[in-house]
């Protein structure tokens, strides 16, 4: 009997912001590879998403209207009827309540901005269930239909609430065995769709708060995190590193989370072959420049290597809110002229990145898995990653220092700039490595996961 | 008898592309934006160039040698007419002809050139007056640095350099209680005289003309003869120095600025305690009061009145320290397209764009920047240097080697070596075969057969061995 698994993501490729949507891509081919149906839901569909592997559900384009659904829960009055759908509908007055209303940011931007507490409006407030079903009902189109967009943005709690109500529709209205949820923003939809179906829940936890935030999390994310894993009857995490946060700082027993790594897709394009354009080595560090990727550890090696050899430029690729302090360091550091920063990379631009390097670090301070080596070593370019990044795990042919040793990521620089034997060793056989690293094993371990949560 | 000295900035930067990025580094040696510098360019010559160009004609004409002007044109600023605007070229070659109007000497790419190196300020100042002079007869006897940029330091070398008077702010900050309207001197070198900007009634017309929240809006030409009456009887001169586009671009022509300049000069010359001045005409005039010292460099920018919206955070000061680190190797190579790279990529402005200090003067450097951030235009700045580097760094590997010129006089230089070789060679067969032939009776066959061969390379070879004599002497030369 093969699984049929409804899966909660938040964005599908070809329409991401970052590798949330890449890896659920993954997973579910993987899936399909052994047996697995999987529907997809995502908040908003835009129609051109590949279904080769799954079929594609958008919450944009569910009908919430429905007599044996909507009408049963504007019914509820008043706070005595505690019902179990009851309690769950309460958990989203609660989202909106605090819920923030943005311009379009970026996942990290996003974070940034729901850190600070002023701009943390109280323009939601229902002073019953019923208040909050009726501001729904005014929410709906003529279709009877929620409109998502789909980002990281303008009201995005709202969102994550609306989504949950949708999960609730498309729950009835499929038959399948199991639920997976991938990270907070899912995990009311999850749970939305466990209560409606009685089905058991996965929860994929690819990042939690703190990898997002630090110390400094945000309490609204982090509540609706732990009601996820606490209502969950399995969980995933990426990584023995993310296992370990689940267990300690949500109090989760540890015989419920089971980690499963990420994979990698096989590259597509072949091996482009891009001409480099500059003599000089390139050293590249390819990501968000926020404070957990590490970026200014990059910056002090790099201005370390620099002193030893003038032949190498180093390449900080990526947006974030650290880019102007770390450009001020770089500038500081009398290093700019071999010292870039391109922005945010889209599209081919990645791949060219690659093709132009010649070692890739990755100094994350906190990594959940960390999918990029991934892509470097695919590309044949050694990589240097931190012992904080869930990824070192499992990788062999991969150099590996903590993030806070400026000194011990410059000698692994250049040693892999100037020692060819090494970097030769590393080019051939993290290429194999990571060519083995398959979404087939995963997802026969993601399987097992379903078994055990259906027992 | 009061004199007013007017003198006008004229400058455009050769901007570079806005999207210089990493990629290009290495690739793309074509830094400027030739779209947008042209369209800036003429938008400007329309709105400002031309017509202040003209009215300042018609003044000059209407009063017959009375109303006396002067400018500094930047040397980009002079590029850039050649490249776009030959009309407005013209209408400069036109007033220079007048004889009122005096041009002043500056920096070829309007740079900081004089902070760093002297060497190098003295050579755009060389390059920037020899472009005068071409074009507008004069040799400049007058010096303003970029950005009325002084201090004595600057002041001694400007001296040396040769010129009698040099234009600077009169900073409050330098001068306390003294007053701007005096001619100063250098205080290293008495011999250059200082003409001090009085900001207050230079900025009246320049920055608060057409504000409606000042208190003295709308300026009339009544209302400033009157502030300029009301300066003390003793002080002797007034310095009016702003940006030409004042006219009609800062201030647009529906402000009436124009109509203010073309009355000023009546209401003035009405009044014969008046009279206009060029700058060099004024520091003859007057006899210096005294020394104005000025330690740290000023300039006429922001509140400050300092460099620091060019240099002093970490972005503009990495970005001018390594720019500045080409010097020796740029003068080595000799490579024209370099050398112009190099002195285009020196425009102050660049540096401008990459100031952090957003509160008080933030408007006035927004309204010039192209970029939305500092950091954006370091980046951008600092790709190109990057590729820059490359490019000099290329060219220094070949700089032993020669240039196309030269290689060709060699290349003809040694071919008629060869030929002359050649000729002495067949000559040499000739004379063996003749030998041979004498000495043996039997192979004369082969011999007869061979001759005919060198006879007739000996003599095409013939003409140019005498040439070749005279190259070889001019090698050993």
């Amino acid at each position: 009997m093969p699984i049929k698994t409804l899966m909660f993501g938040w964005e599908f490729p070809p329409h991401i912001t970052g590798g949330l949507g890449t890896a659920c891509k993954g997973l579910t081919r993987g899936l399909a590879q052994c047996g697995t149906e999987v529907i997809f839901v995502i908040p908003k569909a835009f129609g051109d998403e590949d279904t080769d592997t799954q079929s594609i559900v958008g919450a944009n384009n569910v009908r919430i209207r429905t007599k044996s659904f909507f009408n049963e829960f504007s019914q509820l009055s008043n706070e005595e009827e505690h019902t179990e759908e009851f309690n769950i509908w309460k958990e989203l007055t609660y989202i909106e309540v605090g819920s923030v209303m943005v311009p379009y940011l970026t996942p990290e931007e996003f974070h940034e901005y729901i850190r600070s507490k002023e701009n943390i409006s109280k323009s939601f407030s229902f002073k019953s269930v019923k208040d909050f079903w009726l501001a729904k009902e005014q929410q709906l189109s003529a279709e009877g239909t929620l409109s998502f967009s789909g980002k990281y943005g303008t009201n995005l709690m709202e969102e994550v609430s609306n989504y949950a109500i949708a999960a609730a529709v498309i729950a009835q209205q499929h038959k399948f065995d199991v639920i997976h949820a991938h990270d907070w923003l899912t995990y009311p939809a999850g749970v939305a769709a466990k209560k409606i179906s009685g089905k058991p829940l996965v929860i994929h936890v690819h990042a939690t708060e703190f990898d997002r935030s630090g110390e400094n999390v945000n309490t609204q994310v982090f509540d609706i995190e732990k009601m996820g894993m606490q209502m969950a009857d399995r969980i995933i995490a990426v990584s023995n590193l993310t296992r370990n946060i689940i267990i300690e700082r949500y109090g989760i027993n540890a015989e419920k989370v089971t980690t499963v790594y990420n994979a990698v897709e096989p590259d597509q394009m072949a091996q482009r072959e891009y001409s480099k354009s500059v003599d000089d080595k390139i050293v590249t560090f390819l990501g968000r420049i926020t404070f957990q990727k590490g970026p200014e550890y990059f910056i002090k090696a790099a201005a370390k290597v620099l002193k030893r050899m003038p032949n190498v430029r180093f390449v900080m690729a990526g947006s974030g809110d650290m880019m102007n302090d770390m450009i001020m360091h770089a500038a500081a550091l009398k290093i700019s002229d071999k010292f870039h920063f391109t922005g945010f990379l889209k599209g081919d631009d990645v791949a060219r990145m690659f093709g132009q390097s010649d070692v890739y670090v990755m100094p994350s301070v906190s990594e959940p898995f960390g999918i990029s080596p991934l892509e470097a070593m695919r590309s044949s370019v050694p990589v240097i990653i931190s012992k904080q990044s869930g990824v070192s795990e499992i990788l062999q042919h991969a150099i590996k220092v903590d993030f806070w040793d400026d000194d011990a990521i410059a000698d692994a620089i250049y040693g892999l700039l100037n020692y060819n034997g090494l970097s030769a060793t590393f080019k051939h056989y993290g290429k194999i490595e990571v060519e083995n690293l398959k979404w087939e094993n995963a997802a026969l371990q993601v399987n097992e996961v379903y078994k055990l949560a259906m027992n | 008898m009061r004199t007013i000295c007017f003198y006008f900035q004229v400058h455009q930067p050769f901007r570079i592309k806005k999207n210089y990025r990493f990629f290009n580094i290495g690739n793309d040696h074509y830094y400027f934006d030739e779209f947008e510098n042209r369209k800036i360019m003429r938008k400007v010559a329309e709105k400002c160039y031309l017509p202040t160009n003209n009215l300042m004609l018609e003044l000059i004409n209407k009063y017959q040698g009375k109303f006396k002007i002067s400018y500094s044109l930047s040397g980009t600023f002079i590029d850039q007419m050649e490249l776009y605007a030959p009309d407005v070229l013209d209408s400069f070659k036109a007033l220079a002809a007048t004889g009122c109007v005096e041009f002043l000497s500056e920096t070829y790419s309007h740079s900081l050139a004089s902070l760093k190196s002297k060497e190098e300020f003295f050579a755009q100042i060389d390059a920037h007056d020899e472009k005068i002079f071409k074009y507008f007869g004069q040799k400049p006897t007058a010096f303003r640095n970029t950005e009325l940029i002084y201090s004595d330091h600057i002041g001694e070398m400007v001296a040396e350099k040769g010129f009698k008077v040099m234009l600077t702010e009169g900073a409050k900050h330098i001068l306390g209680w003294k007053s701007p309207n005096f001619v100063y001197f250098n205080a290293r070198n008495p011999k250059l005289k200082v003409l001090l900007k009085n900001f207050k009634l230079s900025d009246d017309i320049a920055f608060r003309f057409s504000n409606k929240n000042w208190a003295e809006w709308p300026l009339t030409v009544e209302k400033y003869k009157g502030w300029l009456d009301a300066i003390p009887h003793n002080e002797e001169i007034v310095n009016l120095f702003m940006d030409y586009e004042t006219f009609g671009e800062h201030q647009w022509a529906d402000t009436g600025v124009f109509e203010f300049m073309r009355a000023l000069p009546e209401y003035v010359l009405r009044d014969p305690n008046y009279r206009f001045a060029t700058p060099t005409e004024t520091a003859e005039m007057y006899s210096p009061i005294a020394p104005v010292h000025v330690t740290h460099p000023i300039s006429w920018a922001d509140e400050e009145r300092d460099l620091t919206a060019w240099l002093g955070n970490e972005l503009q000061d990495e970005a001018f320290d390594k720019l500045y680190e080409l010097k020796s190797v740029i003068d080595r190579i000799k490579d024209p397209k370099l050398q112009l790279d190099w002195k285009y990529l020196q425009t102050s402005d660049h540096f401008y764009y990459m100031c952090t200090k957003f509160f008080n003067d933030g408007d006035v450097h927004m309204y010039f920047n192209p970029y939305s951030s500092p950091y954006e235009a370091f980046i951008n700045y600092m790709n190109v240097l990057s590729d820059f580097i490359i490019q000099i760094q290329r060219a220094e590997k070949t700089a032993h080697e020669l240039s196309a010129d030269e290689l060709h006089d060699l290349l003809e230089q040694h071919k008629e070596e060869m030929k002359a070789l050649q000729a002495k060679l067949a000559a040499l067969q000739q004379n063996k075969e003749k030998v041979e032939a004498g000495n043996m009776a039997k192979p004369k066959v082969a011999a007869k057969k061979a001759a005919p061969v060198a006879k007739v390379e000996a003599k095409t070879a013939a003409k140019p061995a005498a040439k070749a004599k005279t190259g070889a002497k001019k090698k050993t030369e």
